[in-house]
């Protein structure tokens, strides 16, 4: 009898799930750049672009990776982009890790194995600023989901790089980007048109990199969202058969009262 | 269900003879006798108790894999997410039932301002909810601060530096709550600490919220006391299907949240660690606390008392005019649909207490500063002079003779409209 005294909740909540469907929007408040190809993992049925995710690796460890670290991630994760085990031997044997110490008390390199996580390219923070004019270069494993805008705003400065309109002065070793807030960023420019020649064939432009690497980036940040969305469905599946379960018993055991 | 009355056999007779858990499960929970005409905003109150074992749940999951230690907290959360088996699920869980447990104990709280459910012989009850509100709060701002990101460390330097507006003691308080000379490891650890013990606290005050509730049974939306057995309804089966059916459609929304937005309601600037050296550029809190931040932030220098004192103030006594409310409200009459004005300024009440939350979410500046000002006031108004003077001032509508009586006559008509008109055509 009184459902409809419901409706102005669930009206709202839908208004809130709504809002995630808007165009982000950065710090600043300004709209933010999109791919023309939608992100493959946005919506609840959303799912990460296989090819893509290797793409914007392949990104990551030939351009970000000089330095920009990935600390939450180990090389066995890499089986998420649909690499075997000995493809994922082989990417983490480029890299050398330090370990020990041995038997005589001495820390050695050695290659990367599938469980060590990613080498850092600075062996600490003094070392990032220093070979970085002040800056420290920002993790990256999370980054999409520490950014107001996430995806987008990533998408967005990797596109961002301008000259600088007429009345702006950059300070020394800064450059100019639409998107980052206050517009000066220690970064410059990390990719260009043919930056890197994909291994699949794929014209390699900014913007198919830009877009590559960062869902990528969304996956390093968030690798169970393929698993959450598929349990999602079924639980919510199931919630709605159950919730109806109860709502025809309930109307089954009020008809004695009302 | 056996009535309590009537001895049971068996084994369970055996038990209850020695220990009367089962004729007190029939007794609260079985044949519990209560008002017929609940309507489903009275559903929030087990809503909030369900989310409360949800949460010591999955935060008990949690604990046993986080580290409260400043340099591994953050690191450990990240853990959780990918590497424990479904970690990501507890904390996402955890975080967005935070946000349930808040939204739902609003609505329920907002149900019992209209509805006059603090009212006599009910204050106790309703002062108890007041003290579960405020532990709630501590509960879920200790617990923001434990994965050590951003927000966490300087929302809790924010927060406890309030205290040192406090007079003369004011600085040794705020190092005593920290531990030392800023917030650091002790200061994360004796948060995880009390973000353990509290929930049970919590508890505990459930119970006492619950005794009293069961000693005259619950409100109800025509706020009049039952007259007889014919107003009553047994608890079971009749509120355990309406709760269970209210329960599913609150866990829609809540995997919702879990499964397709769980950082829809979370503040990015939490996934970058804490860093003491640089200051987020706006520090903001969770949204259930925006509205006291928002009078936090508004209240001006008053006289001799410094804005920052006047703001803590104000803060803690928009909670605190709660306490005081069953006797600030002189209306004899408990529900709203009786009170003609009383019902206006309800609604004004609720979209005060939303502005202040948007006010919040902002930079106190320009017009923000003068919209949070008048809603702070509003706010005070209403419960300091507003309802004081509503009571003696306003005409309430004729109250129907009985709850049945009501229920009878104005089946399928909306019941805010016709039950005393109709009741006086019938006698």
């Amino acid at each position: 009898m009184m459902q409809h005294r419901l409706l102005p909740v669930a009206a709202s909540l839908a208004v809130i799930f709504l809002g995630g469907a808007v165009p982000a929007q950065a710090e600043g408040g300004y709209k933010l750049l999109q791919p023309k190809s939608e992100w493959s993992f946005e919506g609840p049925l959303g799912t990460y672009d296989k090819a893509a995710l290797r793409r914007g690796f392949q990104v990551y460890n030939e351009v970000c990776s000089t330095c920009h670290a990935l600390v939450h991630l180990r090389y066995g994760d890499l089986d998420g982009l649909g690499y075997t085990a000995d493809e994922i031997k082989a990417i983490a044997a480029q890299k050398q890790v330090t370990d020990g110490p041995n038997d005589q008390g001495e820390m050695y390199q050695r290659p990367a194995r599938a469980s060590d996580f990613f080498a850092r390219p600075f062996p600490n923070e003094q070392a990032a600023r220093y070979s970085n004019n002040g800056a420290v270069p920002a993790d990256l494993s999370l980054v999409v989901k520490a950014r107001e805008g996430g995806p987008d705003y990533v998408f967005s400065l990797l596109n961002g790089y301008k000259e600088p309109p007429a009345g702006v002065k950059l300070g020394a070793g800064m450059n100019y980007n639409a998107y980052f807030p206050g517009h000066q960023t220690a970064m410059p420019q990390p990719l260009a048109d043919g930056a890197v020649t994909y291994a699949d064939g794929t014209r390699a432009d900014l913007e198919q990199m830009a877009q590559d690497v960062t869902t990528f980036l969304t996956w390093a940040a968030e690798p169970n969202l393929e698993a959450r969305h598929r349990m999602g469905l079924q639980v919510i599946g199931f919630l709605i058969l159950l919730t109806g379960v109860f709502y025809v018993l309930k109307r089954r055991i009020w008809s004695k009262v009302h | 269900m056996a009535s309590a009355a009537k001895a049971k056999k068996g084994i369970i007779g055996w038990i209850d003879h020695r220990l009367p858990i089962f004729t007190f499960l029939d007794h609260e929970l079985g044949s519990f006798p209560e008002p017929k005409n609940l309507n489903y905003w009275w559903n929030f109150g087990s809503l909030a108790g369900i989310i409360l074992v949800v949460m010591i749940f999955s935060g008990i999951f949690l604990a046993m894999e986080y580290t409260p230690h400043k340099d591994l907290a953050f690191d450990s959360v990240e853990r959780i997410m990918r590497d424990v088996n479904y970690g990501w699920l507890m904390r996402y869980i955890h975080m967005n039932g935070a946000s349930m447990f808040f939204i739902v104990t609003y609505i329920h709280i907002f149900r019992g301002l209209y509805f006059g459910s603090y009212k006599a012989p009910r204050e106790l009850l309703w002062m108890l909810g007041v003290v579960i509100l405020l532990l709630m709060m501590m509960t879920a701002f200790m617990g923001y601060v434990l994965p050590w990101g951003q927000m966490s460390y300087w929302g809790a330097t924010v927060i406890t530096n309030l205290f040192s507006a406090i007079p003369v003691v004011g600085d040794q308080i705020v190092s005593w709550l920290w531990g030392g000379f800023t917030v650091d490891n002790p200061t994360l650890n004796r948060f995880f600490s009390l973000h353990y013990l509290l929930p049970f606290v919590i508890v505990a005050v459930v119970c006492l919220h619950l005794v009293a509730l069961h000693l005259h049974g619950s409100n109800n939306p025509l706020g009049i006391d039952r007259k007889g057995p014919q107003d009553s309804i047994p608890f079971h089966p009749y509120y355990t299907i309406k709760d269970l059916f209210g329960i599913g459609v609150f866990l829609i929304i809540f995997a919702g949240f879990v499964f397709f937005a769980p950082n829809f309601l979370g503040d990015p600037a939490n996934y970058q660690p804490a860093n003491p050296l640089q200051t987020p550029p706006e520090i903001v809190p969770e949204w259930y606390f925006l509205p006291f931040y928002a009078i936090l932030r508004s209240v001006p220098d008053i006289l001799f008392i410094p804005a920052k004192l006047a703001g803590v103030i104000a803060m803690f006594g928009s909670i605190l005019v709660l306490f005081v409310l069953p006797w600030l409200d002189t209306s004899p009459v408990r529900s709203g649909r009786f009170r003609p004005i009383f019902r206006w300024f309800f609604l004004l009440l609720m979209i005060d207490c939303l502005v202040l939350g948007w006010v919040g979410a902002h930079k106190p500046e320009g017009t923000f500063v003068l919209i949070g000002q008048a809603a702070t006031a509003w706010y005070f108004i209403h419960f300091l002079v507003l309802l004081p003077l509503l009571g003696k001032f306003e005409r309430p509508r004729p109250l129907p003779t009985s709850i049945s009586s009501a229920v009878l006559t104005v089946r399928g008509l909306h019941p805010s409209i016709k039950p005393a008109t109709a009741i006086k055509e019938k006698s």
